[in-house]
């Protein structure tokens, strides 16, 4: 059986579908582009596979191994937290949360967990900051933090590099690819091609008509490939 | 002044007023930073309105202790508020609309029609502002206040980062696999807890200042949550125990002189803010 197994799955808001019928797996290791238009249902397949949403019919089927494992999610941004007053320390320290089983009280182990992710991620010197007042680059690697701090082998990222400058996307294509390279699993919903090319093994092309998944080769080599390639060429 | 604050406290009812008072203003302030920070703080303005309608059936059917049947009324609301509201923001947003306006204009229907006593509007006027009938409170609910605020303190202090989590971000605690409803649930059982209890102190239309402002006010100034936890109960207090004494010392109405209090207090920390240049 596959690391993540998706069967026949449909999903979909109130009963009603936006995708159905998705087949897909995914093996340990594995680093998937989800991409699509908006509205494709990128967002609501993510949060199927975590079971925030449940889906309306088919199946989301995680072997043993992946079983055991804690999932880190780095959601979108909410309105909530654009003015919300909290340092680093304390958001990337509820990421430890998961493992505390029912202790009240953060101990030492969490806080160590805390630390070694916040050096992992570049940002010591921002862990008494307040959240509110980083940049839009910084708030991803804290949440990236976070999301390591409850699990480093399956990472699930939604638009991490939306609102990014350049630079800062670019940097946190790195940080990911550097998790990859450590073992970690990674499934990332983004709109950009180029950094799929660049960093994906599997395709996972959403759209009105249907899906595609695949290896990246015979993504290159599929009209939908093609298509978005010529689309991107003509823009 | 001091004979007259001495005076007053040789009486032990004063001083069960002051120290009910104190705990309610400690525990709004600190459900109220998660409220004002999950974007709540609506659900706690029509909470106090339904508890106003609810008092009216109390007073009207004479119980001998509101609470008992007020409380039940508004945690049941509470739930049923956040069940509907949980996925449709807009349409919870005007649910809540739609039950508190119903609710104050049911409750004020009931007190005149069903006349209880000679004075109808000041019944009414001293439920929706609170009035000295904090000094008159007796000693059942006295204990009943006191045991209720120190439970939620309690309960704020044990669950204090589970508290962080979900009110910064939910989805993320129900995809590591934490239940972030369960919390919501206990989050709105303990406002409307909070919200009857304050009743009694500031009534029901002021009772979301003691939840909104020591938070916004706390917020303006301070960067980290536990910071904005410890300095909105701070002000709380101190506005709750400085309005007390104010109202006592020049016989104001007690909750509209708190309330007073809070918002010098947030104008001030609103003034220094913008100073600092944020």
């Amino acid at each position: 059986m596959s690391y993540i197994e998706v069967k026949n799955l449909s999903i979909g808001y109130d009963g009603i579908p936006i995708l159905e019928n998705l087949n897909f797996s995914l093996e340990s290791g594995d680093y998937l582009f989800i991409l699509g238009e908006n509205g494709a249902g990128k967002s609501t397949l993510m949060k199927t596979i975590l079971r925030l949403i449940k889906p309306i019919s088919g199946q989301v089927r995680f072997d043993d191994e992946a079983a055991k494992c804690k999932i880190g999610y780095l959601p979108q941004q909410t309105e909530a937290q654009k003015d919300f007053p909290a340092s680093v320390e304390e958001v990337v320290l509820s990421g430890t949360l998961p493992h505390m089983g029912s202790r009240f009280f953060y101990g030492k182990k969490e806080k160590e967990t805390a630390r070694v992710n916040i050096e992992r991620l570049g940002i010591e010197n921002l862990r008494k900051k307040c959240f509110r007042e980083l940049s839009g680059g910084q708030k991803q690697r804290v949440l990236l933090a976070r999301a390591l701090c409850a699990a480093d082998k399956l990472l699930l990222l939604d638009e991490p590099v939306s609102g990014l400058d350049p630079l800062a996307t670019e940097e946190m294509y790195e940080l990911t690819e550097k998790l990859h390279k450590e073992g970690t699993t990674v499934i990332m919903i983004s709109h950009d091609l180029n950094a799929a090319y660049k960093y994906a093994n599997k395709i996972l092309h959403l759209s009105d008509e249907g899906f595609f998944f695949g290896s990246l080769d015979e993504y290159l080599k599929s009209s939908e490939g093609f298509n978005t390639q010529e689309e991107e060429g003509r823009k | 002044m001091i004979e007259t604050l001495i005076k007053y406290f040789s009486f032990p009812f004063v001083r069960y007023a002051v120290i009910v008072g104190v705990l309610i203003a400690l525990c709004s302030s600190l459900i109220g930073v998660t409220l004002v920070l999950k974007r709540y703080s609506f659900i706690g303005d029509g909470l106090s309105h339904v508890a106003f309608g609810a008092m009216a059936i109390a007073m009207v059917l004479h119980l001998s202790s509101n609470t008992f049947l007020v409380l039940p009324i508004t945690v049941l609301t509470a739930i049923v508020l956040l069940k509907s509201g949980s996925r449709a923001r807009i349409k919870g947003d005007a649910a809540i609309a739609m039950m508190s306006v119903g609710a104050l204009a049911f409750g004020y229907m009931l007190l005149n029609v069903f006349s209880v006593s000679s004075n109808v509007s000041g019944d009414v006027c001293s439920t929706l502002f609170g009035s000295m009938s904090i000094l008159t409170l007796k000693a059942s609910e006295v204990w009943l206040c006191g045991i209720l605020s120190l439970l939620v303190i309690a309960f704020f202090i044990l669950f204090y980062n589970r508290i962080f989590a979900v009110t910064f971000d939910e989805s993320f605690m129900d995809a590591s696999g934490q239940s972030s409803k369960a919390y919501n649930y206990v989050i709105a059982i303990i406002t409307s807890v909070i919200i009857v209890l304050g009743m009694n102190l500031v009534g029901s239309l002021l009772i979301s200042a003691l939840i909104v402002f020591p938070a916004l006010s706390a917020m303006r100034l301070i960067k980290s949550f536990k910071g904005v936890v410890i300095t909105s109960a701070i002000i709380s207090v101190v506005c709750a125990l400085g309005g007390m004494l104010i109202s006592i010392i020049f016989s104001t109405p007690v909750g509209s002189t708190i309330v007073m209090m809070d918002i010098a207090v947030f104008a001030i920390f609103h003034v220094i803010g913008m100073i600092k240049g944020r």
